[in-house]
């Protein structure tokens, strides 16, 4: 067990499940609440990751985040280092990858909310964002457990990201899955099904969790 | 002394005008119209002093859009709603106050409680912005006068239908709302406990110092709460005044229901008797051009051919086993029974006298007259008992 390993696989999807929650929350409200018509658009590429081969998303991080684009020069020129091969820039980039593992959940559970409820609170003379804290959240705590739980999983396990845009450096991108890819080429087996083993595990407990909060599971998945 | 009793005597007058002048705007002045996208179109316009107004109608009439509308929940394409003489929404002088500022009290069919939140965070929801002991002040006080103090822990799934009622009327008033909105709220109770609870609620609201529209499409409820009703028929308004008023002189398939017609007949006036203040309807229902029926009615302003509705009330119908003779109702129709059932204490039977008629008997008649299907039977129908409903 490589625990180097284990423990930045654990880091990265704290990371990266705290600020989904965090910008997923007014995308899904967005999502949920908003008559705009060409919001099926959103909602499609919200989506896209689900869809994709993680190597077509990685491949766009890349260039996206590389140091000859402008996002990269602009990040080289305020830290001095590159995004790709970072472990910040594996962050962004399983941001992108793990969105809608966020979002669908969350705007599902808000826009089951009754409107009714929405528009008493209105008529109490209560603003939409205090609602939104006040009712809508409280009443949305299976969509919040299930969002939280699909996106840490989800980023645990993602490899075709990770090979693209952090590589394979030790204490900085090499995370579990990338572990067993690097085991199984050294013929090393028994390494690779304890390192296999450990996120089956996890894997497990997670989407237990969610299923004993949410029984109709199928119903946020896309 | 003397002078005591003047000064008081013209402070009271003086209150008496203030009063008045501030009755010189109605408590509530509504006039919108409303195309909603499913095609449906609420258009009409009334004004109420404070108290109750009750709003009757059959389901889908229009009767939470006009709610909904007040509320600030939904615009309408255009009009004004005032509340006591200031614009809540005015499409011409663009005045839309949203919502939040509206100051309405609004009990929801389905109530709207919070499920989340116990019986005491539901009565205080709306008074977030105030002090916190003297919101706990506002809403125990409320929780008192509604008798629900000894439920103030407990959450909306473990209240009874009245006690989830009680909360909601609560929370809206907690507020001091400037207009009270009712969507049936007793629609969620079952039939024996309604009419105690109707009583209760009357109690609550008749004296608010707002006023209070309460919609129902319950007739015992118009009866339990009325002062004043406003009826509507597919968006429009078509009757307004007391219930007494509303129901004596019926107009529309509304009211004519709400008044207990079960037999409903198109009409045409086939002759007009100045001197005896009745006239000659020709009645049919589906089979109506080929109808030989005639009865009596009594005079309105109509020529011959014009066609009208008439309703006659089960109730207000008698039935022979013979020809009756020396009767001074001067419509009696020969017809057949047809079938005849029972509901609660009263056996409603069919018959068929040119028009399909309903009559209501109680159940000795049915029995002492040894009614049964096919055996021929005279109707009898007094001419006041006619009552003429515009079409």
């Amino acid at each position: 067990m490589d625990w180097q390993a284990f423990w930045l696989t654990i880091r990265l999807a704290v990371w990266v499940t705290v600020i989904l929650l965090v910008i997923g929350i007014p995308f899904a409200y967005a999502i949920a609440f908003s008559r705009w018509r060409w919001k099926f658009l959103a909602e499609a590429l919200v989506g896209l990751p689900i869809v994709l081969p993680p190597t077509v998303l990685g491949f766009y991080v890349l260039i996206v985040l590389g140091p000859r684009s402008p996002v990269g020069r602009f990040w080289i020129s305020l830290t001095g280092q590159p995004l790709v091969f970072t472990f910040t820039g594996l962050v962004i980039g399983s941001i992108l990858y793990s969105l809608p593992f966020a979002v669908q959940p969350l705007a599902s559970s808000f826009s089951g909310v009754d409107s009714r409820l929405l528009a008493a609170s209105a008529v109490l003379g209560v603003s939409k964002l205090r609602t939104f804290f006040r009712v809508v959240l409280p009443l949305s705590i299976s969509g919040v457990v299930t969002a939280t739980a699909l996106t840490f999983a989800h980023t645990m396990g993602e490899f075709g990201v990770v090979l693209m845009v952090g590589g394979n450096i030790p204490g900085v991108t090499r995370t579990l899955s990338i572990n067993i890819y690097d085991q199984v080429q050294d013929l090393n087996y028994s390494a690779a099904n304890g390192t296999a083993l450990v996120l089956v595990v996890i894997a497990f407990v997670l989407l237990s969790v969610v299923y004993s909060f949410n029984r109709s599971l199928w119903r946020v998945l896309p | 002394m003397r002078s005591v009793l003047l000064n008081s005597s013209a402070i009271n007058s003086v209150e008496r005008m203030e009063s008045a002048e501030h009755r010189s705007h109605s408590a509530l002045e509504v006039r919108i119209s409303k195309k909603r996208t499913d095609g449906f179109e609420l258009d009409l316009g009334f004004a109420t002093p404070g108290g109750i107004t009750i709003v009757f109608g059959a389901s889908g009439a229009g009767k939470t859009t006009l709610l909904d509308c007040i509320a600030g929940l939904t615009a309408p394409d255009a009009g004004r709603i005032a509340i006591a003489g200031a614009p809540i929404f005015d499409s011409d002088r663009r005045v839309d106050v949203p919502v939040q500022s509206r100051r309405v009290g609004y009990v929801f069919q389905d109530l709207a409680l919070f499920p989340h939140l116990s019986v005491e965070q539901n009565v205080g929801y709306g008074l977030a912005g105030i002090e916190r002991h003297e919101r706990k002040r506002r809403v125990q006080k409320m929780l008192d006068s509604m008798e629900i103090s000894a439920l103030q822990d407990r959450k909306p799934a473990q209240l009874s239908g009245g006690e989830r009622q009680r909360v909601a009327l609560a929370r809206a008033l907690v507020t001091e709302p400037s207009i009270l909105l009712l969507d049936e709220p007793l629609a969620a109770l079952d039939l024996p406990v309604r009419m105690k609870i109707a009583e209760d609620l009357r109690r609550s609201i008749q004296n608010l110092p707002i006023p209070v529209l309460y919609v129902t499409h319950s007739r015992d409820e118009v009866f339990v709460l009325g002062e004043r009703m406003i009826v509507i028929e597919r968006g429009k308004l078509i009757a307004q005044g007391t219930p007494h008023e509303v129901l004596s002189a019926p107009r529309g398939e509304t009211v004519a229901q709400l008044a207990g017609f079960e037999n409903i007949f198109d009409a045409q006036v086939t002759a007009i008797h100045e001197e005896r203040g009745t006239m000659t309807c020709r009645v049919g229902s589906a089979r109506f051009e080929s109808s030989q029926v005639e009865i009596e009615t009594p005079l309105v302003k109509a020529a011959p051919g014009t066609k009208l509705r008439v309703g006659i009330s089960a109730g207000d119908v008698l039935l022979a086993t013979s020809a009756p003779v020396g009767l001074s109702a001067r419509n009696i129709l020969e017809g057949k029974l047809v079938s005849m059932w029972q509901r609660d204490m009263i056996v409603v039977a069919q018959v068929d006298c040119g028009v399909e008629m309903f009559v209501h008997l109680t159940l000795a008649a049915r029995d002492s007259l040894e009614l049964r299907p096919g055996r021929q039977v005279w109707l009898i129908v007094k001419t006041h008992s006619c009552h003429l409903l515009g079409s």
